[in-house]
């Protein structure tokens, strides 16, 4: 399948079809999710309703972790097989997951104040998510910092996979340190601890973020595509541009 | 306060549930307007240099 898919012109083929009915689901699933969310789940017995911040802020924080490894990934196979799609998928996908990451980190603010009684501490599982947060940023500023867009593209790389020695401290940050932060409760040998009318409404919109992410991410390949040929068009045919410049302009070049 | 008033007021907690939902629906539908505009954008002018 994504050896198949990984020729840009296939890409290109395939991925259009696709691309309403991913768009279609993922509105369906953000809009029960929601409904889930803020109506159907029950207030916690502790936290009250505050707890319903969790259906925004666990999904965006699952899927900061999970783009940056798509990120690293694709970046790892740009490296080693010079995949121009892979560097692409790296470069398109980086975006959204700063977005995830900034989802994660406001929200979680918003639910430390009044569960902790602070917006913010230093401790391990917030300072190893604002990393990643500026790791993104450094992976996007890196890409963009050469005029040689090949050069830019493998310093990117490089930094993406230094970067994910980030993943599991983030993870298990909650196990190895003492932090405010609670302890895993989904994701977790032996089952879920959350109750299920709980994980029910943060599964579905967890589904409606990763749906977002895919259609974002083929709307941003396919956006990358077309700009990559724009560019070789207007490279194979410099003969063409007194046409469209001003007159005055091409008074001149005549 | 019941009804609609009593489930908006969150339990007291609506100063930070109501701007915890504003700010992922600011952020991610922010980035999501952003890729189609410039999807858009890449389209046009892609078949402006077609076209000619």
């Amino acid at each position: 399948m994504l050896t198949r898919l990984a020729n840009p012109a296939r890409f290109m083929r395939m991925s259009g079809p696709v691309l309403p009915f991913l768009a279609v689901a993922t509105v369906l699933a953000l809009a029960i999710g929601l409904y889930l969310a803020l109506v159907v789940a029950p207030p916690d017995y502790q936290q009250g309703e505050s707890v319903r911040i969790m259906f925004v802020h666990v999904p965006a924080a699952w899927m900061a972790l999970l783009v940056y490894l798509i990120v690293a990934l694709a970046s790892a196979v740009a490296l080693v097989w010079r995949h121009p799609l892979a560097e692409i998928a790296a470069q398109a996908a980086a975006p959204l997951g700063a977005a995830f990451t900034l989802v994660c980190l406001v929200t979680g603010s918003l639910w430390g104040r009044p569960m902790w009684g602070t917006w913010w501490a230093w401790d391990a599982r917030m300072t190893s998510v604002l990393v990643l947060f500026f790791l993104y940023l450094g992976y996007i500023a890196l890409v963009n910092a050469f005029d040689d867009m090949a050069r830019g593209a493998r310093a990117g790389s490089v930094l993406a996979l230094v970067g994910i020695v980030n993943l599991p401290i983030i993870k298990f940050s909650v196990d190895w340190w003492n932090t405010l932060h609670q302890s895993e409760s989904v994701l977790r040998m032996g089952g879920p601890t959350i109750d299920v009318s709980m994980l029910v409404p943060l599964l579905v919109m967890a589904l409606g973020y990763l749906l977002l992410f895919k259609t974002l991410l083929l709307i941003r390949m396919r956006t990358a595509l077309n700009e990559r040929k724009t560019r070789a068009l207007r490279l194979a045919a410099p003969q063409r541009r007194p046409e469209t410049a001003p007159p005055e302009a091409a008074a001149v070049m005549r | 306060m019941s009804g609609f008033q009593g489930w908006a007021a969150m339990g007291g907690y609506a100063v930070f549930v109501w701007p915890a939902y504003a700010v992922a629906f600011v952020i991610l539908g922010g980035i999501a307007v952003q890729s189609w505009r410039r999807y858009r954008v890449s389209l046009r002018e892609l078949d402006r240099l077609l076209q000619k």
